[in-house]
């Protein structure tokens, strides 16, 4: 077999797949290609939909390879009216989701230590849709559940793996150090009180 | 604030917590987090508290936790410095953990932001399969609104410091009830795509009214029969019908 034919049954895979297929999968099916040619492989397609604009992107999401459409089309397939559209997510929702995505495992006294309000309502939506799943329990007393994400939050919001998450903003503009938080709060207190 | 007994409760759930507050006030006085004019937010924290409690929403034991935590921060910060290091038993500065709070409550909801607009962006992509996107229930938990309950209670607050001086009589007698005002919202729906939140109280001239008006779009919202939209923040609220309301009885 020579690169052409294993791209070209890589494109038949992943197509037939429907949804992210990942390169071990794709090696099991190939027998005789290493996981490195595969790999590069699979990249060289992803090049070549991207370069062609066709209708059709191949993209790399929770931890495999899925072809899509293209966004910019999304107006015509909406019209299809075959596409059924879960409701967005509310703040409180992506805000709990974003704490267990970054903290995970985690437990939910946790999440609400961070929130500084009840999460119970939110983690049952987020579990309903599948974006979390509860992974087992914190030995500790009570047992707490430990809830992690899933592989549907992957491809929910098109990361290839938790690594592809955005970097969490530090507030470092201000060390600590130089957050002279007492004094600084105080004085404008007294500038606004005898303003 | 003085508490009106609508005879009505409306039990919205409050999904927001204090430090949502706080952050609001903070964003709303453009102050930065790190230099918070205690005094001032108290004041103001504790005006919303009340505005909550008058509009009998079901106030979490957080807010009032948070309120009490703010007063502690201010009286401490009117003792001279050296009683107050005395007066720190555990040796926490209560302002710095309230900052260290904020700093990290608000990493998330940044991340959540982030999170949104990759959302927005790959629910415009669709896989082979046509069951790609359909994760559990579609409705299992609408958007009541699309931005903060406290910017509703700004608007609420701006109606009511607009209203008329008080008249040395109310006529109490001649309310509306919150279901008579809720039949009012939607026949006003009924020829429009969208209306102001301001001009729903167009004819309400006591703060009675006004907050029973209100209460009437809360109970609008909760039933899903009409859905908040704030174009941007800090902007006008509107009212819009949602598709195939209909209020019955």
């Amino acid at each position: 077999m020579d690169d052409k034919e294993i791209k070209a049954i890589i494109e038949a895979l992943i197509f037939v797949s429907g949804e992210p297929i990942t390169l071990n999968r794709i090696k099991d099916v190939i027998d005789g290609a290493d996981k490195k040619t595969i790999e590069t492989l699979a990249s060289e397609l992803k090049d070549e939909f991207n370069k062609e604009h066709n209708g059709l992107q191949l993209v790399e999401v929770a931890n495999g390879y899925q072809l899509t459409t293209r966004p910019e089309y999304a107006p015509w397939i909406k019209k299809l009216n075959k596409i059924k559209l879960a409701s967005k997510l509310s703040k409180p929702a992506l805000e709990t989701l974003a704490i267990i995505a970054y903290k995970q495992p985690i437990i939910r006294p946790e999440i609400e230590k961070i929130r500084g309000v009840d999460s119970g309502g939110v983690i049952k939506t987020l579990l309903e849709r599948k974006i979390i799943k509860i992974i087992g329990r914190m030995d500790i007393v009570g047992k707490p559940i430990l809830y992690s994400t899933t592989p549907e939050f992957l491809q929910y919001f098109g990361l290839k793996d938790l690594s592809d998450l955005p970097t969490l903003k530090e507030f470092h503009e201000l060390k600590e150090e130089e957050i002279p938080v007492t004094a600084s709060a105080e004085a404008s207190n007294n500038q606004r009180e005898t303003a | 604030m003085e508490n009106y007994n609508t005879g009505y409760e409306v039990k919205l759930e409050m999904f927001e917590g204090p430090l949502d507050l706080l952050l609001h006030l903070i964003k709303k006085n453009e102050v930065s987090i790190y230099d918070i004019p205690i005094a001032l937010i108290t004041q103001q924290y504790l005006v919303y508290i009340d505005l909550m409690k008058t509009l009998n929403l079901d106030i979490a034991g957080e807010f009032l936790v948070m309120a009490a935590t703010l007063i502690h921060i201010k009286s401490k910060m009117l003792l001279p410095p050296s009683e107050t290091d005395e007066d720190d038993e555990d040796g926490e500065d209560p302002m710095a953990e309230l900052v260290r709070r904020l700093t990290e409550y608000k990493r998330f909801k940044d991340a959540a932001m982030l999170l949104e607009e990759r959302e927005s962006r790959w629910r415009d992509v669709f896989g082979r399969e046509e069951s790609f996107k359909e994760y559990g229930p579609p409705e299992a938990e609408p958007t009541l609104f699309d931005f903060s309950l406290f910017d509703l209670l700004d608007s609420l607050r701006v109606v009511i410091e607009r209203l008329p001086e008080k008249t040395a009589i109310e006529f109490t007698s001649e309310e509306l009830s919150v279901k008579d005002r809720m039949n009012i919202v939607m026949e006003r729906l009924e020829n429009t795509q969208s209306i102001s939140f301001d001009s729903l109280f167009e004819n309400d001239k006591t703060r009675m009214a006004v907050i029973a008006t209100f209460l009437a779009l809360l109970e609008l919202v909760k039933l899903r029969l009409v859905r908040i939209q704030q174009v941007k923040e800090f902007e006008a609220i509107r009212i819009f019908k949602s598709e195939g309301a209909e209020l019955n009885g």
